[in-house]
């Protein structure tokens, strides 16, 4: 009776997981499709499988290959890597509204990204170095407040700490921006809400680069996650490191977060809304939540960003508008929820 | 075995420690329990096993081998913990949450073998959590969510179990199958450290009793030796007597109403 009432949960728990993994990659691959078809000029979609080959129309190839493709998959990276990081931090910090973005951790990666930029350095790899170091600072930062007023598993803490860190991010970012001249590339603007109008292959390698290696890392260090998010005492008592293991992914969360940030500036509540969608969908170990969100966070800022460039074409809306958009009212219904 | 030693713990922000040189041990085939008032001292004791605490003076020995030599995996080996306190934060299916007891025996990718499926079955069975299998853990009674706990601890197959007021919440019916079970288990050779409230039931089942008050054993040995009116009503600070239970023959306390006194 247990052996079978057991199989038959563990049957149930699969058959949830499967069709949903089928699911959010087929709606990926539709919405990429869709993606590069989709826009100033709309292509038919055989021109568009003919130009990823690289066959048609050379006007055709340029704008599929050199400027939706790219565009479309630092969106479906970005959106895999600020999914799998908020399900990192929200099973660390035994907090499902934990996020990059409102706990000032992306905020944070933006300040070192700009004040690398208005001190001149030019090179990608070192605005994304700054973006490293400025991730970590928030994060310090984010963990000695909420530490000071009340331990970092308060949920509203830990949240308050994160929200003033990022509003002081924000006012760095205006001040440090305010010599640019206004059409310089990225603006303000383009790092407080984001945007992914300017990518490129050399970014998408980039940001695959990241989340292969903190993404990875995060799914290797799943099985301590599941063990960490049951509090401090039962992991440690179930064989957990729980100060070093916990620092270990909050930093590798962080980085991650600070990826996607150097590659498309501050886009929030993704990292919120697509794991507690996971979860919903029955996947609540670590390891397979981190993986569907990985695959629903590509489709949502896939679809996100393709919203951000039709709606009120020809002007393109921030990615960030669109994601915080979608992402208040489930961040409003879920903190409801839980009080 | 677990053997404290002159355990000092202070707090840094209380006034006097938490725990002011406890020494006890707790012997494999025996259930050792630990009693004492709220405040005395008896979680802190846990959590200095679980080395959420530092210590102040004093060592622990986990058979015979310094506690600080173990790394945490080894430490979940060889010992279980029921925690006393802890929430379903993040829920999980019951069954999942009894197979976290194998994590200290599993690789980072390893897949579940049938060690470790016997291990759950054999702790869900044994802990009386047959009947929430088809739940998550946000949807258990208070009772429930205490034996799906102690089902995760017995998962781990240690040989030592601590646990820290494993009853709380459980009706009479369940809290005797909860003290039955660990007269089972000790008598199987395990080593069991019992953190309680329930004097009387650890009068019938402990092998050892220790009394903490105010940081400091008050009193230790046997049920005869613990049980004593003068030594419970100072601890307790509330009138009572202890007569013997003519039923199990074992002391009981029978706490009095302050005004007949």
């Amino acid at each position: 009776m247990t052996n079978k009432g057991a199989a038959r949960n563990a049957a149930s728990a699969r058959s949830t997981l499967v069709p949903a993994m089928v699911a959010g990659l087929a709606a990926l691959a539709v919405l990429c499709v869709l993606a590069l078809a989709i826009g100033s000029v709309s292509l038919p979609l055989q021109d568009v499988v003919s130009a990823l080959g690289g066959s048609g129309d050379a006007t055709v190839v340029s704008i599929v290959r050199d400027s939706r493709a790219p565009r479309v998959l630092l969106a479906a990276l970005v959106g895999a890597g600020l999914s799998m990081s908020g399900g990192a931090l929200q099973g660390t910090l035994r907090n499902p509204l934990a996020e990059p973005y409102l706990l000032g951790v992306s905020g944070g990666a933006a300040v070192g990204a700009v004040l690398a930029s208005a001190f001149g350095i030019g090179s990608a790899f070192g605005v994304t170095m700054a973006a490293f170091a400025g991730a970590a600072f928030a994060t310090l930062s984010v963990s000695l407040i909420a530490r000071v007023v009340g331990g970092r598993t308060d949920t509203r803490m830990l949240l308050m700490a994160g929200v003033v860190v990022g509003a002081f991010a924000n006012a760095v970012i205006i001040v440090a921006l305010s010599g640019l001249p206004a059409d310089s590339l990225r603006g303000a603007l383009w790092w407080m809400m984001g945007s992914v109008h300017d990518a490129s292959w050399a970014g998408v390698g980039r940001m695959g680069a990241a989340l292969a290696v903190f993404g990875g890392a995060l799914l290797w260090l799943a099985r301590e996650l599941d063990v960490l998010a049951l509090g401090e005492e039962p992991a440690a008592a179930l064989g957990a490191n729980v100060d070093r293991t916990s620092r270990q992914i909050f930093l590798l969360a962080s980085f991650l977060a600070a990826a996607t940030v150097a590659a498309a500036g501050l886009v929030g509540f993704v990292g919120l809304v697509v794991p507690n969608i996971a979860r919903a969908l029955g996947a609540r170990s670590h390891r397979p939540m981190m993986l569907l969100s990985a695959v629903y966070g590509a489709a949502l800022l896939v679809f996100a960003d393709l919203l951000a460039r039709t709606v009120r074409s020809p002007t393109q809306l921030p990615l960030g508008a669109i994601t915080a958009l979608i992402g208040v009212p489930f961040f409003l219904a879920r903190l409801r929820k839980l009080t | 075995m677990i053997s404290f030693r002159e355990i000092v713990v202070q707090y840094p922000a209380a006034s006097s420690p938490a725990l002011n040189g406890v020494s006890l041990n707790v012997e494999p085939g025996s259930l050792t329990a630990v009693v004492g008032p709220n405040g005395s001292g008896k979680s802190t004791l846990v959590r200095t096993l679980l080395r959420r605490v530092p210590l102040n003076g004093g060592s622990i020995a986990v058979n015979d081998r310094a506690l600080s030599t173990f790394d945490a995996r080894q430490f979940a080996r060889a010992v279980s913990v029921v925690p006393q306190r802890e929430e379903p934060t993040l829920p999980l299916p019951v069954r999942e949450f009894v197979m976290l007891g194998r994590h200290p025996h599993r690789g980072a990718l390893s897949a579940v073998s049938s060690v470790d499926t016997t291990a759950v079955d054999r702790a869900i069975h044994l802990a009386g959590a047959e009947d929430t299998l088809s739940r998550a853990t946000d949807q258990l009674s208070g009772g429930e969510w205490q034996r799906v706990r102690i089902a995760r601890a017995l998962a781990q197959e240690a040989p030592i179990l601590v646990l820290d007021e494993p009853t709380a919440f459980l009706d009479v019916a369940h809290e005797m199958a909860v003290f039955e079970l660990l007269d089972a288990l000790a008598k199987d050779g395990r080593s069991i450290l019992l953190i309680s409230h329930q004097l009387n039931l650890v009068a019938r089942f402990a092998s050892h009793i220790v009394l903490l008050h105010e940081g400091k054993v008050a009193a230790h040995g046997s049920s005869d030796d613990v049980m004593r009116g003068a030594i419970l009503e100072r601890v307790y600070n509330w009138p009572l007597v202890v007569t013997r239970d003519p039923a199990v023959g074992a002391p009981a306390l029978l706490p009095l109403r302050r005004s007949r006194r």
